[in-house]
Order: C-alpha cells, then structure tokens, then sequence
C-alpha cells in the first residue's frame, strides 16, 4: 500500500503549462507517477509533452479520469484553485503554493472537509510514496521503498531525515510534507491515521516545529489510537518569541507553541523525540530493528 | 505583522469601535503639544509590540504639563521587554490620549484557532489584568465561543457570548455590537488576532477600546495597501531591514555564529544544533528552495553586515536547490565581498560533488568543508569563539 498516492494515482496539475508546474509535473512523471492531464483556463486542448490539458479541473476528472489535483498557481490566485479542486470530484488535492492569506484557507479548508476531499498543505512539498509515485517537490532521490513512514511540517528538513535513513539502509513506505502554514488541509492526526491502517508501515517519524498545538494533539491521538511506535524531531528550540520563522505557521505566540512544551507533550505519551535530525533517524532505525522489522 | 497600539485603534476606529481620541508623537516637544490639544488628564503610552508596557512604566497618566513633559522624556527612548523576554524593543513614539474615566473594565478579543481551524471569540468580565492568569485562576472567567469563518458575525450572535461572561446588563447591547465589529475587523482586515484589553464601561456608560492589540496576516498585505505602508516601516533592526529589502527570509538573534540553510525547518534544526553544540546563532536565514549564486551573495552581505558575526555555517541540503549554484554563490560573494571570517560549509544533496569541486578549486583559505550537519555545527561554534 503506502499512503494518499501511488500506482493508482492519476494526476491533473492545474498550472501545467507554466513554468514551476511543467518542470515538477514532469519530473513527477519521469518518477513514474501517472500524470493524466494539465489544466490552465484558456488552453485547453493543447499538449504539454504529450499531455492533455484542459480548461478546468472538472473536465480533467471527466476526460482523462483524474482523481488527484496537484495545486502550483500563485498565492493570490491559489485559494479559488483550490476550491474548483476541491468541485471537481478528485479525491485527493495537494497544494503547493506558500503564502496564501489564512483566513481564505480557513473557508477552503471548511469545503474541502465538507466535500469530503483530503487536502494536504498549502505550502507543502507534496506525498512521495517511494516507487510508486510522487506528486510535489520532494526529491525522489534521497528514499528508498521501506517500512517507515514519515510526516512532517518541513521540506529540507524531511529530506535529510529521510538520507540518514536511506544511509542506515532503511526506506519510506510514504512521506507526506502537510506544510508549513497556520491552517492546512490535513494535520499530523489525519497522516497518523492513514498510517496506523497501512500495513506496509511498521514505524512512523514525526517530524514538527515551532507554532500551534498540532504536535499536543497529535501526541494526545497517538496515546489513545496508534498502536505503531512513532519517533518525532521537533525544529524551533531557539526560535525567540514572536518571531516568524520562515514559515507563515512557525511562530512561538506569548509562551504557547514552544518547542520545549511539543517535545513534553509527546515524551508524555512516551514518543521518543530525537535532539536533531541524525539522532531522529537513529532512534527510528534502532526502535524498527528491535521490533524485527528493520531490513538489516 | 503585529500592529502598535495606535495603528490597531485607527483600525477599530474604520470599522465603528469606539477609541479614546488621541495623537501619535515621536519628541517631548510633539507630545506635550498633544497632550495640551487633548487636555488634562492624559494618558502617555510607548508604542511598542509587547504586552505589559505599563508594569515596564511605559505608561503614565499626567495631570499637567510639567508631568507630561516628564514623562514623554522618560518614555521616549526607553528599552522595553516583555513578559516572556521579547524585545528589547526601544520606545520610537508614544501615543497621547485623552484621560478615560473608568466605570468597569472587560475582556473582549477575536483570534486565529489553529487547531479548530475557526475564528474564536474570547469575552470576559474582568479585564485590565492579565487574561491568561484570570483564565488559569478561574476558568469560567473566560468565556470562548467559535465563529463561523464562511460568513458574517452578529450582534445577535454576539449577545449570548455577553450574556455568558456577565457583563453589566445595561451595556450588553453595545458590548455585542463591538464584539460582532471586532470579529468584522478580522475578516475585513486579514488580522489573525484582534485583543482588547480593557475594553472599558466610561461613567457615562459608553463601551470604548482603551487598548488595541492587532496582528495582520503578511500573506496578505498585498489587499491592504495601508497596512502594507506601516509594515514596511515598521522593521527598525538594520539586518532585518536590509534583509526584507533583499527579498530575503532573515530574522536577527543575538549571538555570533552566522547560519545560512535552505528550507525553514532545516534552518530552525540548524540553529538548535549550534546551540547544542554550545554555540549562539546570530541569525536565521532561509535561503529559500531553488536558491541561485545570486541570493547566496546578498545573504551573505546581510550577516556579514552584522559586526557580531565572527565566524558562518552553511548548512544545505540540495533538494529543488543545487549544491554547484551555492557553491558558486559562496565564491562569488567571497570574492565580492572580501571576506575573512571562517565560512564552514556542509554540502550535500543534489549536485552536492560539483559544488564540493567549486569550493576546493577556488582555494578559499578561510573555507571549512564538514559532511555532517552535526559536526558543521561543531566546528563552527569552534571557529566562531565566545559570543563578547
């Protein structure tokens, strides 16, 4: 299995004929991800590479059966792409795109929840479910298929996790980036989720930062439903107060949102929280291994 | 972007809240020509973006002019902390404002719940003090109820949230009618917190804003031309102004190892690192996906410009960014720059062997290689020294 995307996927990028979308969209494919269609308004029935694209998403989903929309337009415009995403009928829409205002996120995220769609991000790398498909940014080169899957706030820093873990010999069943912004689509419960019921995941890392209470409440749900051992890293101990740490969402806000107080909260509910990201895929590898279900 | 007192209450005032009226002035001279036009009684305030100004003595009443000339002289310059150690943040103008004759004094705010992914709006009758410690003491104190963020917000909506924290009964109608401007105010202006605190009952049985604290989503300034303007103004650090003029992501800290990263979860990990490794960062800066020589150069030029610095890491890890084109930035701005402070470098990622070949045939004597992040951040603390 693995989660959100793989073989059966089969991706519409609305922005395919751009410049950020035609590059990712057919580096996705190259991975080997079915990329079924484009869409920009106003080109439709031209071919990017080989590749329809069509004026909306709807007709995407109609005429070349896509059922995961991949979001690469400008902040300004992204919110109103996002909801005809989400009207479209795809299962499944992954936005890309940084600095979409909040408070329109909170009314797409309001749709999405009631169309029943999953959203994951805005300003996210994507979900790469190694050899199977990738949708985003995420270098598909740094995983190898394995049994750990990962979650995380962070584009970079996933990544270099993710090496560590390729470097001890140990793969990824997925990694899903959910973002970096104050309001997204689906938050560490809802991948925890997914994970607990995939059965080729046998350990999860969590990977968070400063900003919110999304950390709280996911050590909270892994508590009372994860059966599967979860190792976290959180980013942001030295953060100062009231600072906006490169993501809109990281933000300590009076004394709330703190590293130290994430990093309690889970050692509460004996998750395991490496002190940087080396030490994380450590414990990662050793916990698999000692639970008979690492590769070496 | 979090807005002065002043700004917030201009904000309140557009949108029909009632604000004691008052003037902005940046000189004693201005201030107790303010405080004359408004008269005596008059409140003297630092405007500054902290809580607890006053137990800081940032705010004054005078009685006459002589006391407002002492403290505007006071206030004016002074170096204000806040409660959880923010700042220090110096007093560039204070707000003068017309003595309030207080009768009660409330709680009413409109904030951002991330978790619930809704507006919340907070309401309480015992205001003045801090909220959290009135909350923690007594929960009931505060009531909180969720705002639909699809559509506007009532004064009939309003009302039963009045009702439940026990506000005076003769006032509650005008309480509701704020509370529904406040949530307005939100969703109009982007503002992702809006905290009055008092929100005060006059003698004359008037509901008026006494405080205002604002932030604004800066993904959004781009719809609100004016705020945009104070936002622009509002940086008075010289990295971080020269930073944000550069289009780059930078905020200032307080110690002497420069850090440069790629990706804001890496940089944040990087700082934590150094600091592990028993150094202290003098900065955050994410040099973005996809960075280009380019920025590499004028990142560089930021926290070079940052006399502290005495010693910088490189912490990259190539995704959609390729190691050859920071390498390349790394001898450019070296070579731009004339730089002579220990640059360590961890390179790996895509293309990460071009640009491990850039830095070695440039012969960069004051370049340090490490393939590890953990033992970068160990010699870089090393190089960089005790943080004077």
């Amino acid at each position: 299995m693995s989660i959100i995307v793989d073989k059966e996927t089969k991706l519409v990028v609305s922005g395919l004929t751009g410049r950020e979308g035609s590059f990712h969209g057919l580096r996705n494919r190259a991975y080997g991800t079915h990329l079924a269609a484009g869409v920009t308004p106003g080109k439709g029935g031209q071919e990017v590479e080989g590749v329809p694209v069509f004026d909306s998403i709807r007709e995407a989903v109609d005429e070349a059966d896509a059922n995961t929309s991949m979001i690469f337009v400008p902040a300004r415009f992204a919110a109103p792409a996002i909801d005809e995403a989400i009207e479209s009928g795809v299962e499944t829409v992954i936005a890309i795109t940084e600095g979409i205002p909040v408070l329109d996120m909170l009314k797409t995220y309001w749709k999405a929840k009631e169309a029943g769609v999953r959203l994951i991000g805005p300003n996210c790398p994507g979900v790469l479910s190694p050899g199977k498909a990738n949708v985003g940014i995420i270098p598909a080169q740094f995983f190898d298929p394995g049994r750990i899957g990962v979650v995380s706030k962070s584009g970079t820093l996933t990544y270099q996790i993710g090496n560590e873990l390729k470097q001890a010999g140990e793969g990824n069943s997925s990694i899903v980036g959910i973002g970096g912004d104050p309001i997204i689509g689906s938050d560490f419960i809802d991948i925890l989720k997914l994970y607990e019921a995939d059965p080729e995941t046998d350990l999860i890392v969590m990977v968070g930062e400063i900003g919110g209470d999304a950390e709280e409440r996911a050590a909270e749900f892994i508590a009372a439903e994860v059966s599967k051992p979860v190792v976290a890293y959180i980013a942001g101990f030295t953060a100062p107060p009231g600072k906006q740490m490169g993501h809109a969402g990281a933000i300590i806000s009076g004394s709330s949102g703190t590293a130290q107080a994430k990093k309690e909260a889970l050692e509460a509910k004996g998750v395991r929280v490496g002190e940087s990201p080396t030490e994380t895929a450590r414990i990662a590898v050793e916990v698999l291994r000692d639970s008979g279900r690492g590769s070496a | 972007m979090d807005l002065l007192e002043y700004q917030g209450k201009q904000l309140f005032s557009e949108h029909g809240i009632a604000v004691p009226s008052g003037e902005v002035a940046a000189t004693v001279e201005e201030a107790v020509a303010a405080a004359d036009r408004i008269g005596y009684p008059c409140a003297i305030k630092a405007q500054v973006l902290i809580g607890g100004r006053g137990k800081a003595g940032g705010i004054k009443i005078a009685a006459d002019r002589a006391e407002a000339e002492q403290y505007a002289g006071a206030i004016l310059g002074m170096d204000i902390r806040g409660p959880h150690g923010e700042g220090p943040f110096r007093v560039e103008r204070v707000w003068v404002e017309g003595g309030s004759a207080i009768a009660a004094e409330y709680y009413a705010s409109v904030i951002l719940d991330r978790g619930e992914k809704k507006l919340l709006a907070m309401v309480s009758a015992k205001g003045g003090m801090d909220i959290e410690a009135v909350a923690a003491e007594d929960s009931g104190a505060l009531v909180k109820e969720h705002i639909d963020p699809t559509r506007p917000f009532t004064a009939a909506e309003a009302r039963p949230i009045i009702d439940a924290a026990g506000l005076d009964e003769d006032v509650r109608d005008e309480a509701a009618a704020v509370l529904a401007k406040l949530a307005e105010t939100a969703q109009a202006e982007d503002a992702t917190l809006i905290e009055v605190n008092p929100l005060i009952v006059t003698e004359e049985r008037q509901v008026v804003a006494l405080d205002a604290k604002v932030t604004i989503d800066g993904n959004a300034l781009y719809r609100h031309e004016g705020l945009a303007e104070l936002d622009a103004e509002s940086i008075d650090d010289p990295q971080e102004a020269m930073a944000r003029e550069k289009g780059l992501t930078y905020v200032k800290l307080d110690g002497n190892v420069g850090i440069l990263a790629n990706g804001a979860g890496l940089c944040m990990s990087t700082l934590d690192v150094v600091a592990q490794a028993g150094g202290a960062p003098a900065n955050f800066l994410d040099a973005g996906g996809g960075s280009k020589a380019e920025a590499i150069v004028n990142a560089l030029s930021v926290i070079t410009s940052d006399a502290k610095v005495t010693a910088i890491l490189f912490n990259i890890f190539g995704g959609i960014t390729r190691c050859d084109e920071i390498a390349k930035g790394i001898v450019e701005a070296s070579a731009q720059l004339s730089l002579a402070v220990p640059l360590v470098v961890r390179l790996d990622g895509t293309n990460s062997e071009q640009g491990l070949e850039i830095l070695a045939a440039a012969g960069l004597s004051n370049l340090h290689q490490e393939t590890t992040m953990l033992g970068a951040a160990q010699k870089v603390v090393e190089l960089a020294g005790s943080n004077g």
